[in-house]
C-alpha cells in the first residue's frame, strides 16, 4: 500500500461517514436517517443521495447553529428527535453525528437517554445513534459502523434457537446496490430459504413508485421485527469485510453460525455462495442456478481475449477494491492502479499495490501505467474524458446516467454483464490501428482525401 | 459466364496446384463443407478497395449476410463499408425488373456516394436468370461517366478460390492498365523510386501499415494493391509497377502471372509473418528490382529491424518457449505461421493443409520435421482430438474455429481475416507473442476448468 503525501485532495474520491451511516439507516423500514451536525450537513448528504437514486430522501437534521455549538447541542438532539416522533411515528430514528458534533464534544448516547427520560410516550420508537464524524472513515465504513450499531441496539442476546425457521440472515456491505440486494435475495430464494436482508435497499431503494404519493419515511427495508428475529436463522451470510465487527457482534448476539465473503463477483466467489447455501439449505443447487454458471463460464472464455493483460485502472471504497480487482485479475486483466480513499487492512490482504488517494491520483496513476479503462463513479468523467479513456461507472454518486442503483454486480448473471461491458469498452477503445499514410501520397489525392463522415455529409 | 471460361481460370500454370491429380481447385462435397462460395472469394479479394461502391446485384442474402464484416482497413475513404445491394424482390426475379433495378441503383451509388468506381457483383439468382451484368454495367458507364465494372462470380460458380481468381480476372480485363501512374514526388533522401505492386495483401486490423514505413524508407512506392487499403486509380496503373509480390495467396497467382506476360512485371511469392519471411520478402524485392545500392540498403535496413524485433520479442519468448500449438490455416500461412512460432520458441505439433500446395507441403516438412502432422480437413472433433492427442498448448486458426476452441476451454489465437489486431512484419511479431501469451496465460482457464465445489463425487454421495 502507498498513500498519496499531498496537502491538497483534488477531485476528492472520498464520501463521508455520515452519508455512509444515513444510506444504511435508509435499508430499514419507516425509518428516519437523522444527522447531528449543522442543516447542510445533511442537505448536500440528501441531494447526494437524491441524484444518485433518483428518490425522495427522507433525511433530518439537528440543526446545530452557533448558540448550540458553543454552549452544547443536545436539546437540539432531543428536540430533533421529539419533533420526528411526534410528526412521523418512525419504526427507527437512525441518529448519526458528524464533524461538527463530535468535534464539539456530544455523547450522543447520553443525549438519546435525555430524549428517552423526557419523552416516555415514544418508547416505542426504536433509536439507533452512531458515532460518524467525517474526519475518520469514508462512506462504507459510517454504513458498517451504523450496522453494528442496528445490531447492538435491536438485536436481542439470546442463545441460538433450537428450531431455527428456514432463513438466513444476510449482512450488506455499503458496495451492494439495490439491484445487488435483490439478486442475492434471489439466489438465496432458489435454495427455499428466505432471507432477511440488513439493511436491505433492496427493498427501499431499489425504486418503485407506491400507491401513496408521499411518505416521510422510508419504504420499505430491513423491519425491526425482522431485526428482532435474526437469532432464529439457520445462518448468517456475511457479504463485504467491512461489516467483519458487525458480524462478530450479530454472532456473539445470537450465537447464529456465520460464514463471511469478501465479494461476489466472478466464478469462484459465486461458487462459494452456491456451495454455501446447498450446505445450509440441503438442498441440491438447483438447474438455473448451475446454467446462470454455465453462462458465466462461457463469458470468461469469450472476453478474455479482451480482458487478458488489459490494464484497468480502479477508485472505490475498499470492499469494492476487495471484490472488483480479484475478479478482474481473475480474467488475466492488470490491475495498473487501484486507489481507496481510506487505509484498510481488510484490502492490503487482497491487493498488495493500493493507493490511498484521490481521483487525481487515479487519474495520475492511469496515466503513469497506461491504462486502458476507468471504474469509478461519475465524479471521475473528467477525467476519464481528459485521458480519452473509456469509463465503467460503479460505486457512489452516480449522478449523470440513470439506473446505477439498479445494477446488478454480483452473481453469476451480474458478473457476467460486467464481463460483457467491460469487453465492450475495450474493444471500442482498441478497434483501429493507427493509419500509416505514404511519403509518396505526397500532392496525389490521396494525401487529403476525406474520412467516412465528410463522405457522408457530401452524400447528403 | 460460361463453363469454358471457367475451365480456363481454374488451370492456372503459376499454380503448383495444377500439377496435382485433381487439376486445379478440389471439387465440393456435399454436406460435409464448411468454405465459402465464389462470390465470397470475389468479395474478400475486392471488398477492402476502399473508395468503390461494391453493389451487390441480388436478393438481401448475399449482402445482407455480409456486409461490414471483415478486418480490413483503409487510411482515407470509408466507402467500402457501406453494404450495398439490389435487394431484389420476387417481382424483380419473376418479372424480369432485376437488370433495370441495377442500372437504377447505380445511379444512385453514384449519386450518393461520387465513388472512383462501382463495382457490381453477380450472385446466383442473377447469374441463374440470366441477367447481363456486362451489359448493364457498360450502358451505366457510359450514361454517368463512371466506371462500373462487373464482378461476375456467383457462388454457385465454385469455390472461395475461383471466386478470388474470377475477381483478379476482372480487375485484369477492366481496370489494370486503364490509366497511367504519375510520376513519384522525389524521395526525401534522394534516393531512386522503384514502383511495386502487393497482390493478395488485405491490411487486416491495419497490419500492413506496420510495414508500409519500411518501404518508403527503401524507395519502394507502392503503386497498387490488390487490395488492402487501395484505390481504385493506384490498381489501374498496376501494370507499370517494376515488380510484384503476391502475399500468402495462391488464388490472385493468376493476376502476377499476366502482369508478368503482358506487361513484363516480374513477381515473388511471400509473407509478412515472422521475421525471417518479412526480411525474405523485402530482399526478394531488391533482387527482382536489381539494384545494387537498394540490395545493399536493404540489408542494412534487415539488419536493424531484426535487431529491434529481436530485442522486443526477447521477453516474450522467456514466456513462450516450449509452448506447444496446433496451427489450422489455409495455404501459405501454414507455413509462413509455423516458421514466426518456432521463431518464439514454440513448436508447431501439427499443422492444417486442406489449402496447402505440395510446394507448401515440402516447406512444412523442411521446417517442421520429415514426420510433421499435417491435417488434410479441419472439422472441429479432428482439431480437438489432435489438439489432446499432442498436448497442445493453443490452437491458432481463423474465427470460424474460434468458438469451437472455447468451448471445448481450450486457448485460441485468430489468425484470419476477420481478427482484431495485426501481426505482419517486424512489429507485428510482438502483438502475435502479446496475443498467444494473453490467451496461453489466462488465469481464467483454471477457473472455468475446475468442477463446481458441489459437483465432487464425495459431496454427491453424502447427499442423496
Amino acid at each position: 500500500m502507498s498513500a498519496s503525501v499531498k496537502p491538497l485532495s483534488v477531485s476528492p474520491l472520498k464520501t463521508s461517514q455520515p452519508l455512509g451511516a444515513a444510506l444504511a439507516f435508509l435499508g430499514l423500514e419507516r425509518a428516519m436517517p437523522l444527522l447531528h451536525g449543522s442543516q447542510g450537513c445533511t442537505a448536500f448528504g440528501k441531494t447526494f443521495l437524491v441524484r444518485h437514486f433518483r428518490e425522495p430522501i427522507p433525511l433530518q437534521t439537528t440543526a446545530m447553529e452557533q448558540v448550540s455549538t458553543i454552549m452544547g447541542a443536545d436539546a437540539n438532539v432531543v428536540e430533533a428527535l421529539r419533533a420526528i416522533c411526534d410528526k412521523n411515528r418512525p419504526a427507527v430514528v437512525g441518529l448519526a453525528t458528524t464533524g461538527l458534533s463530535e468535534t464539539q464534544g456530544v455523547d450522543i448516547h447520553r443525549a438519546v437517554r435525555e430524549f428517552r427520560d423526557a419523552h416516555p410516550e415514544f418508547a416505542d420508537v426504536a433509536v439507533v445513534a452512531v458515532n460518524t464524524p467525517d474526519f475518520v472513515g469514508c462512506l462504507e465504513t459510517g454504513f458498517a459502523a451504523a450496522v453494528e450499531a442496528i445490531v447492538e441496539n435491536l438485536v436481542p442476546v439470546r442463545g441460538r434457537s433450537a428450531t431455527p425457521a428456514r432463513r438466513v440472515n444476510v449482512l450488506a456491505s455499503a458496495m451492494l446496490t439495490p439491484g445487488d440486494v435483490e439478486a442475492i435475495r434471489e439466489w438465496v430464494e432458489a435454495f427455499g430459504l428466505e432471507a432477511t436482508v440488513l439493511p436491505d435497499l433492496g427493498d427501499s431503494l431499489d425504486g418503485h413508485l407506491i400507491a401513496e404519493e408521499f411518505s416521510p419515511l422510508t419504504v420499505g427495508g430491513t423491519s425491526c421485527a425482522e431485526i428482532a428475529a435474526m437469532g432464529d436463522a439457520m445462518a448468517t451470510l456475511v457479504v463485504g469485510a467491512s461489516l467483519e465487527r458487525a458480524a462478530d457482534k450479530l454472532k456473539a448476539r445470537t450465537g447464529v453460525p456465520d460464514y463471511r465473503f469478501a465479494g461476489l463477483m466472478g466464478l469462484e466467489a459465486c461458487d462459494a455462495f452456491t456451495d454455501t447455501l446447498a450446505r445450509i439449505s440441503g438442498q441440491a443447487v438447483p438447474r438455473r442456478v448451475e446454467r446462470w454458471r454455465d453462462q458465466l463460464r462461457d463469458a470468461m472464455v469469450d472476453s478474455h481475449f479482451m480482458l487478458g493483460f488489459a490494464p484497468i485502472a480502479l477508485a472505490g471504497d475498499p470492499d469494492w477494491l476487495a471484490m472488483f480487482a480479484p475478479f478482474l485479475r481473475g480474467m488475466g486483466a492488470d490491475i495498473t492502479a487501484a486507489v481507496s480513499p481510506v487505509r484498510a487492512d481488510h484490502i492490503a490482504d487482497t491487493l498488495a499495490e493500493f493507493t490511498v488517494g484521490d481521483l487525481e491520483d487515479l487519474e495520475r496513476l492511469a496515466v503513469e501505467r497506461g491504462a486502458e479503462l476507468i471504474v469509478a463513479s461519475s465524479h471521475a468523467v473528467e477525467s476519464a474524458q481528459r485521458l480519452g479513456l473509456p469509463l465503467l461507472r460503479a460505486g457512489f454518486p452516480q449522478y449523470d446516467r440513470l439506473g446505477g442503483h439498479a445494477r446488478r454486480w454480483v452473481g453469476y448473471r451480474g458478473s457476467r454483464q460486467a464481463l460483457f461491458d467491460i469487453a465492450n469498452l475495450l474493444l471500442a477503445k482498441n478497434h483501429d490501428a493507427k493509419p500509416y499514410r505514404s511519403l509518396y501520397w505526397r500532392d496525389t489525392p490521396r494525401a487529403n482525401e476525406a474520412g467516412a463522415a465528410a463522405q457522408a455529409a457530401a452524400a447528403r | 459466364m460460361n463453363a469454358a471460361e471457367i475451365r480456363a481460370l481454374l488451370d492456372e500454370p503459376a499454380c503448383p496446384h495444377n500439377a496435382k491429380e485433381k487439376s486445379g481447385c478440389a471439387r465440393l462435397a456435399p454436406g460435409s463443407t464448411a468454405g465459402g462460395c465464389a462470390f465470397d472469394g470475389a468479395q474478400i479479394a475486392l471488398l477492402p478497395v476502399a473508395d468503390v461502391a461494391h453493389v451487390v446485384h441480388g436478393p438481401i442474402s448475399c449482402a445482407g449476410n455480409s456486409w461490414d464484416n471483415r478486418g480490413a482497413r483503409s487510411s482515407g475513404p470509408a466507402l467500402y463499408r457501406i453494404g450495398m445491394t439490389t435487394d431484389l424482390s420476387e417481382i424483380d426475379v419473376t418479372m424480369g425488373r432485376s437488370e433495370k433495378r441495377l442500372f437504377y441503383a447505380i445511379k444512385d451509388a453514384i449519386e450518393k456516394f461520387r465513388p472512383a468506381a462501382v463495382f457490381v457483383y453477380a450472385t446466383c439468382v442473377t447469374a441463374l436468370i440470366g441477367d447481363d451484368l456486362e451489359a448493364v454495367c457498360k450502358a451505366a458507364a457510359s450514361r454517368w461517366g463512371v466506371p462500373v465494372i462487373p464482378i461476375d462470380a456467383a457462388g454457385f460458380y465454385g469455390t472461395k478460390n475461383l471466386g478470388n481468381r474470377l475477381a483478379g480476372e476482372a480487375m485484369l480485363k477492366y481496370v489494370i492498365g486503364t490509366a497511367e501512374p504519375s510520376p513519384p514526388p522525389p524521395h526525401p533522401a534522394g534516393i531512386p523510386t522503384y514502383d511495386v505492386n502487393l497482390i493478395g495483401e488485405y491490411n487486416i486490423a491495419g497490419e500492413f501499415w506496420k510495414v508500409a514505413p519500411l518501404f518508403d524508407e527503401l524507395g519502394l512506392r507502392i503503386l497498387g494493391r490488390l487490395s488492402g487499403d487501395a484505390r481504385f486509380h493506384e490498381i489501374q496503373t498496376m501494370h507499370r509497377a517494376r515488380a510484384t509480390m503476391v502475399v500468402c495467396a495462391k488464388a490472385l497467382l493468376n493476376v502476377a502471372r499476366k502482369l508478368q506476360d503482358a506487361h513484363g512485371v516480374p513477381f515473388f511469392e511471400g509473407s509478412f509473418y515472422g521475421i525471417a519471411d518479412t526480411s525474405a520478402a523485402l530482399r526478394d524485392f531488391a533482387r527482382l528490382i536489381g539494384d545494387d545500392d537498394l540490395t545493399r540498403r536493404t540489408e542494412a535496413l534487415i539488419a536493424r529491424e531484426e535487431a529491434k524485433a529481436n530485442a522486443a520479442l526477447d521477453p516474450w519468448r522467456a514466456r513462450l518457449a516450449g509452448k506447444r500449438a496446433l496451427l489450422y490455416t489455409g495455404g501459405v500461412k501454414s507455413w509462413s505461421i509455423v516458421s514466426a512460432l518456432q521463431d518464439l520458441g514454440m513448436t508447431v505439433v501439427a499443422t492444417g493443409t486442406k489449402k496447402s500446395t505440395a510446394e507448401d507441403k515440402a516447406r512444412i516438412q523442411e521446417l517442421m520435421g520429415a514426420d510433421a502432422k499435417m491435417l488434410d480437413e479441419g472439422s472441429p472433433k479432428l482439431l480437438l482430438s489432435t489438439f489432446h492427442e499432442y498436448h497442445a498448448d493453443i490452437l491458432i486458426a481463423g474465427g470460424r474455429n474460434l468458438y469451437t476452441a472455447l468451448k471445448a476451454r481450450i486457448p485460441f489465437l485468430d489468425i484470419n481475416q476477420e481478427r482484431e489486431f495485426g501481426y505482419a512484419g517486424y512489429d507485428g511479431m510482438a502483438e502475435l507473442a502479446k496475443q498467444l501469451a494473453l490467451s496461453m496465460e489466462s488465469p481464467m482457464w483454471e477457473a472455468v476448468r475446475k468442477p463446481a465445489p458441489w459437483a465432487s463425487p464425495v459431496r454427491r454421495m453424502v447427499r442423496s
